[in-house]
Order: structure tokens, then C-alpha cells, then sequence
């Protein structure tokens, strides 16, 4: 409401100073496009039966409540300390809304009269309450809704503003009660409802504190001091590190819209959400009734909340991440959402080729694509080899063997003349394949380097690779051809760390 | 070996008379001025805690069956419901017995007023929160650990792992620097004074304009913010009232040092 009437003025001024000579101010339109807020959130005592609210467990979201009047929406939610999987072989005890992190989902309509249960389970070993953002009254619930294990309160508040709202526990101590996993959101839906769509998802976003690192095995302990420090252990979407990843990622087809209620926890980092490969359409922040449109990545502060839209075309995995990206990739800030459907190459192609990129070494690739043609065709001749080969020499091996063949005296062994390459053909498929560490003795020299594999070539590249090394810088001749190399190939292990 | 026998002899211990309390049951804690996360009033920071005797362990099932079966007042189909509520001593096999395997563990699920009504039985109390919290600020080997952060690690451990474990028996963990069990890592304690913790219920509203509508003692911030083990402690103390009973809610007795013997 406040904010509102801020932008109000900032408009007004902007007319002002942009027009330069207007006396009154103009700008009293624009204050129909508000909702009005609290002030007009309440449409009276409510109608009809009680109703009990749906509550469903993340990722699922309750139906639309379908209501065009006020009603008394009876909530039960009930508070659970659980151990649960953190991460694969981690466990950790989580305080619960509903035995879940996030907690139960609430849907209610804007006006409607809310009956609040808080039941904590008999096997709790802490007192709980709820202080939800949705609540207009001191606490958001807190103080009336405290409630020691084995018992449950009730208190009653008339849902004002709309919008999506961010619920937690609120007992001392309040940051380790977030941390554990004490919070959720609830929708209060416009008068008029939300706009129909295919899909609805439910997602929240928290960071957590364990004595032990990062995939540390076993139980593990809260860390008071990390949480001090705001040093996360773990960044989680929906409480555990395989929550929406492999059996359980979030699903959809092509041509769908999706709309995801997202929510951030805390209890101290401010999200990035992002959804890679793909846009939002729209964006509302927190329980906004403006929306942003063509969003990238969005941020949710902790303690609030976003519902994103956006439409899927092109089918295949997308991957939710915080884009403050060491949390997705180090801390555990991923889901994927599975988009199943009809492949859209005129929007999305696929990869369309791969090919030798050779840098400053300017070389002509039509001989590597004459060879590959001549070796699909059972045609290949040596000469043909040879000339595919030295282009492929030239972009993958020279930078260390040296265009000469004559590698670098203590570095990098010969090629040109080495007892240790014309020894062994099926040795030198090996080392091109898998790489080679440790000392060797090359024409009389020790060298003692790495060379790394190079498994990323094909057969037909690596064979015309040693076949132009076998018959160049004075080397006596002979013959790899890719069969020997899948054999090779196939006979070894894929070294660890290939080049790519 | 010494120390067996004693928890031999708890076991053993008769509740016929008012200060027919063993002797090596308690033990004598000097007391003194004591900083506390609940300071005794806005204008003093430490509190004077008196010289006083306190359990060396937790009130097994066994000893409490004993208090029941001489006073059926208490038991828990005959209680008067104002007294406790319907979780008292729920886990028990029969009105008047524990059930096996449950003898030696520490009682709990009783209310604040079946812990009083015990302890006055020995002719003795529950312990006050200042007290208890000076006897649970040792370590093992020092009177205040508090600034420990081992110490304090120890403590939140516990409060990670949930309700539902088995308890061990009372008196099974090592002694402090007193020679007290149990203070950590086994069960909450009720103190006598539980009821008059005016902590709000919102932990947030710490300096709140209202707080003068308490009188007395009510109009107290939380001290020593960083010190979450023993707030948490009174976070549960005050969510608890004196009919509740928990399953991780258990006490101990203490009395004063001068009483009479």
C-alpha cells in the first residue's frame, strides 16, 4: 500500500518535472490501477459451512479454492521432528510444518476468515509456532500459536492481502528453527482467483548448516557458528539434495504453461533463481499483483517469494539453480524439471556439428574429411592418411611434439626417429588413447611428463594421426587403421579427465 | 565403584518420611554470583544464588513408581486432571508401574506439579532456574564452560537429534566438575520456577514497549544472545505449562543447603 503510493508520487513528480508547467497535480488516475491493499481485503463475515484447506507436500500445490465469496478455512497443520536424507548417505534431523521441507502448501482466498490448528507431535522434543507473512496482526501468528510438544493452539486471522507469503517458525532460536526446516508458503489468491494454467509447482529454496563438510556421510549435527557465519553447508531446493533430481525431478510436456510458486527459507541467503534454458514470461515478486515480464533470473530474498510463469516449447531437461552457482554446483542448488514432447528443431536446434577447431594453426580440413569419406567407403589409402593426419597433428599434437616431430630435448619426447614410437604400434594406440605419465627412455633420453589422453578423437583420427607420424621426419613407414584403434579402444578402460 | 553404590542406594531410597534423604544423593554446590541468560531484574546483571544441594541424577521410573504407590494421588488414573494433563505418565505399562526396561531411565511425562509433589515427598524441591542453570554452566572439568564452544556444541547436538530415541539410564553420563549427571543431552528439567519465566511467547518482541504491563520480575530481556543452548532451555520452560508433560520433559530435586537434615 505504502509502496504504492510512492510510486504514485514518483510518477506524478516525473509528469511534473517532464512536462515543466503544470500547477496541479495530474497524476490521480493512475491510483485506480491498485487493489487497495488491507484496506479493501475484506469482504465481510464469512459465508457458508467451514471449509477444511487442502494442504499437499512440495512439489505439489493444492487445487484452486474455487471460492467467489468469503469463507472460514479451517487449517491443520501439525509440527514433526523427522530424520531424513540431506544428501545421498547424510542424514539430518529437520524440524517440520507437515513433515516436509518445505512445509505443507496453504491455499485460502483473499477475504477468507482462517481457523489455525498448530498441533506439535508428543514426540517433539521443542516447543513450535507459526508466524506467517500472510497475517496482519503482531507476531503473524507467532506469540498465539506457541505451543509445546504434545499440544496444539489455535488463533484465527481474516487473510487481507493477497499474494504469496512466506511462513516459518519464529521460536528462540529463531535462525536455528529456519534452518532445520521450518517454513513453507501460503497463497492467498486474488478475488477473482489465479489464471488457469497447465501446471502448477511447488518450490522453496534453503541453505543449511551440518558440522561435517559437504557430503560428509552419516548423521549429521546442526552447526551453530556456520549458521552464525552465514557459511552454508548446503543449498537445497525442497530440503534434500535428490529432493526434484532423477525419479523425483518435476515433469512437463511441451506446449504447456507452468507456473511455479517459489519460496526462499533462508535463514540467510538471498536466491538467484534461474531456470536454465529457458525464460520467464512472468515474474511476481513476493505477493505482487504487477508483473515483470521476460525474466532471466530472479531474485527471492529470505523470507520471500516469487511466482514464476513461463511457457515450454523445445522438450528436454531444464535445471533449477541459484545462479550464485558454487550453491548449485558445490552445495546442492539443483532440480530439473523433465520436459517430455515433440523435438522443435526450428526453435531449438540440438548440436548440429563438432568439429576440428584449429586455432591460429591454419590448415586445410578438406584432407580429414576426404579421409573420413574414403574410410566410411572402404576406400582409404595411406596417402590419404597421411594428409588427414598431418592436419590433425597440427591442431592436436604439434603444440608439444613440435610441428618437426622433434618434440622439446627434456620436455617432450621425439616422435621424428624414436626407437620407443616404431617399436610398438599397439603401444603407441594406447598412449594416444589413454595419455601416458612417468618416466620413459626415448632414443637414450629420459623423459618424465604428462601427456594427456585423447580419447576425444575418433578411430579414424587417431589411426591417420599415427599412420602421418609413422611415415613423416624420416620414419620408416607403416600402416594404424582405425580398426586396430577400436580395438584398443574397446579393450581399455576411458582414462579418468580425457581431454575435450 | 563408589558411584554405583549410590545409584544402588537411589534406587533402594524409601519416601516414608520428610528428610529420610540419603546422604551422597546430592551433592553441596557453593553457589555465589552468577550470570545468567535471565538476569534477576533489569538493573542487576548477576543473580545471588544461595549455597545449595542438588540430585547427582535424573528421577528414574522406578523411584517415581515408589512415590506413587504411597501417594495414589498422584497416580495417573486417579490424578486430579488440574494437575496433569492426558499425556501423564502415558508411557507407563499400569497406573503404578513402569513397565520393563524402562525402570532406570528418567522419568518424564510428568507435570510441573508431580515433580513438586515428589521432591516435597523427600522433603526437599525442585531445583530454582538459577540454580540449575549455574550447575549445568560445567564442563567436566571446569565450574563455567559456557564460552566453550565444545561445550556448547555438545549441548546443540543434542538438540539435533529427535525426541524419539531411547533415553539412557539416570545417572549413565559422566559427572561435571560438581559431580552432577544428566544436566545435557538426556531430557529437559523442570525447575521451580518455571512459572514465573515471563519470557514472551514471540522471543521476538525483546524490548516491546508492553513489557512494562508485566510486573516484577517479568520485565526481563534474555541475556547473552550467542549462549542459544540455554535459551532454548527456557524457550521450552515457557512453552510448557505446569499441568503439560513431555516425553523429554524429566526432573531432579534439590534442597537448601542449611535446611535442616
Amino acid at each position: 500500500m505504502f509502496r504504492t503510493k510512492v510510486a504514485v508520487l514518483m510518477t506524478a513528480a516525473a509528469l511534473l518535472t517532464g512536462c515543466g508547467a503544470s500547477d496541479k497535480p495530474t497524476a490521480a488516475a493512475p491510483a485506480t490501477v491498485t487493489t487497495g491493499g488491507s484496506l479493501k481485503g475484506d469482504f465481510g463475515p464469512p459465508q457458508g459451512e467451514p471449509v477444511h484447506a487442502v494442504l499437499t507436500s512440495p512439489p505439489e500445490v493444492p487445487p484452486a479454492t474455487g471460492r467467489h465469496a468469503p469463507a472460514k478455512v479451517i487449517v491443520e497443520l501439525e509440527v514433526v521432528e523427522v530424520d531424513k536424507q540431506i544428501a545421498e548417505g547424510v542424514t539430518y534431523t529437520f524440524w517440520t510444518f507437515g513433515g516436509t521441507v518445505p512445509g505443507s502448501f496453504i491455499r485460502v482466498r483473499q477475504g477468507d476468515t482462517v481457523e489455525f490448528h498448530l498441533k506439535n507431535h508428543p514426540g517433539s522434543k521443542m516447543p513450535h509456532n507459526i508466524d506467517l507473512h500472510g497475517v496482519t496482526g503482531p507476531g503473524g501468528g507467532a506469540a498465539s500459536s506457541f505451543t509445546a510438544p504434545g499440544h496444539q493452539s489455535k488463533f484465527t486471522f481474516k487473510a487481507l492481502n493477497q499474494g504469496l507469503y512466506v511462513y516459518h517458525c519464529a521460536t528462540a532460536p529463531v535462525g536455528m528453527h529456519v534452518a532445520n526446516g521450518m517454513y513453507g508458503l501460503i497463497l492467498i489468491e486474488p478475488p477473482e482467483g489465479m489464471p488457469a494454467v497447465d501446471k502448477e509447482f511447488y518450490v522453496m529454496q534453503g541453505d543449511f548448516y551440518t558440522v561435517g563438510k559437504y557430503r560428509e556421510k552419516g548423521h549429521q549435527a546442526f552447526d551453530m557458528q556456520k549458521a552464525i557465519d552465514e557459511n552454508a553447508t548446503y543449498v537445497l531446493f525442497n530440503g534434500a539434495e535428490s529432493a526434484l533430481t532423477g525419479p523425483h525431478a518435476l515433469k512437463a510436456t511441451t506446449g504447456q504453461h507452468i507456473r511455479m510458486y517459489v519460496g526462499n527459507g533462508g535463514p540467510n541467503l538471498v536466491s538467484s533463481f534461474h531456470l536454465i534454458g529457458e525464460i520467464f514470461d512472468k515474474v511476481q515478486y513476493e505477493g505482487g499483483t504487477h508483473f515483470q515480464e521476460n525474466v532471466q533470473t530472479t531474485l527471492i530474498p529470505a523470507g520471500g517469494a516469487a511466482t514464476v510463469e513461463f511457457h515450454t516449447e523445445v522438450p528436454g531437461n531444464y535445471v533449477l539453480v541459484d545462479h550464485s552457482i558454487f550453491r548449485a554446483f558445490n552445495k546442492g542448488a539443483v532440480a530439473i524439471l523433465e520436459v517430455s514432447g515433440e523435438a522443435r528443431a526450428d526453435i531449438y536446434s540440438g548440436k548440429q556439428g563438432d568439429e576440428v577447431y584449429l586455432s591460429d594453426k591454419t590448415s586445410n580440413t578438406a584432407a580429414v574429411e576426404t579421409a573420413a569419406l574414403a574410410s566410411a567407403s572402404g576406400t582409404l589409402t595411406k596417402e590419404q592418411q597421411v594428409k588427414a593426419g598431418e592436419v590433425l597433428f597440427k591442431g592436436t599434437c604439434s603444440a608439444c611434439h613440435q610441428d618437426t616431430g622433434a618434440g622439446i630435448p627434456n620436455v617432450f619426447p621425439p616422435l621424428a626417429k624414436s626407437d620407443y614410437l616404431l617399436a610398438d604400434k599397439k603401444r603407441a594406440i594406447g598412449i594416444a588413447l589413454n595419455g601416458l605419465s612417468g618416466p620413459v627412455t626415448v632414443n637414450g633420453s629420459t623423459f618424465n611428463s604428462v601427456m594427456p589422453p585423447m580419447s576425444q578423437l575418433n578411430d579414424d583420427e587417431i589411426a591417420n594421426i599415427l599412420t602421418f607420424a609413422l611415415n613423416s621426419w624420416g620414419n620408416d613407414g607403416g600402416v594404424v587403421t582405425a580398426k586396430e584403434v577400436t580395438q584398443v579402444r574397446s579393450s581399455t578402460k576411458r582414462a579418468e579427465g580425457a581431454a575435450h | 565403584m563408589i558411584r554405583a553404590c549410590i545409584l544402588m542406594a537411589l534406587t533402594l531410597l524409601p519416601f516414608s518420611a520428610p528428610g529420610a534423604r540419603a546422604v551422597g544423593l546430592e551433592v553441596p554446590i557453593a553457589g555465589g554470583k552468577f550470570e545468567s541468560v535471565l538476569p534477576p531484574s533489569p538493573k542487576e546483571k548477576a543473580a545471588d544464588v544461595p549455597p545449595f544441594r542438588l540430585d547427582v541424577a535424573l528421577v528414574s521410573n522406578a523411584d517415581f513408581a515408589r512415590f506413587v504407590r504411597k501417594h495414589p494421588d498422584w497416580r495417573r488414573d486417579q490424578v486430579a486432571g488440574l494437575f496433569a494433563d492426558e499425556g501423564y505418565l502415558r508411557q507407563w505399562s499400569s497406573p503404578t508401574e513402569p513397565g520393563s526396561g524402562i525402570e532406570k531411565q528418567p522419568v518424564t511425562q510428568v507435570s510441573w506439579f508431580a515433580a513438586s509433589a515428589y521432591c516435597e515427598a523427600r522433603g526437599a524441591r525442585l531445583p530454582r532456574w538459577h540454580e540449575w542453570e549455574l550447575a549445568a554452566a560445567a564442563s567436566t572439568r571446569v565450574p563455567d564452560a559456557r564460552n566453550d564452544p565444545e561445550w556448547r556444541q555438545q549441548i546443540l547436538d543434542w538438540y539435533a537429534t529427535s525426541a524419539r530415541g531411547v533415553l539412557p539410564a539416570a545417572g549413565a553420563s559422566p559427572a561435571n566438575y560438581f559431580g552432577v549427571r544428566d544436566l545435557h543431552g538426556v531430557v529437559w528439567e523442570w525447575v521451580e520456577d518455571a512459572g514465573s519465566m515471563l519470557v514472551s511467547d514471540d522471543s521476538r518482541e525483546q524490548g516491546d514497549p508492553n513489557r512494562n504491563r508485566f510486573c516484577g520480575s517479568g520485565a526481563i530481556d534474555l541475556e547473552q544472545k550467542e549462549n542459544y543452548a540455554m535459551l532454548m532451555r527456557i524457550a521450552m520452560l515457557s512453552s510448557m505449562k505446569a499441568s503439560y508433560s513431555s516425553n523429554s520433559m524429566g526432573f531432579r530435586c534439590a534442597s537448601d543447603a542449611k535446611a535442616p537434615r
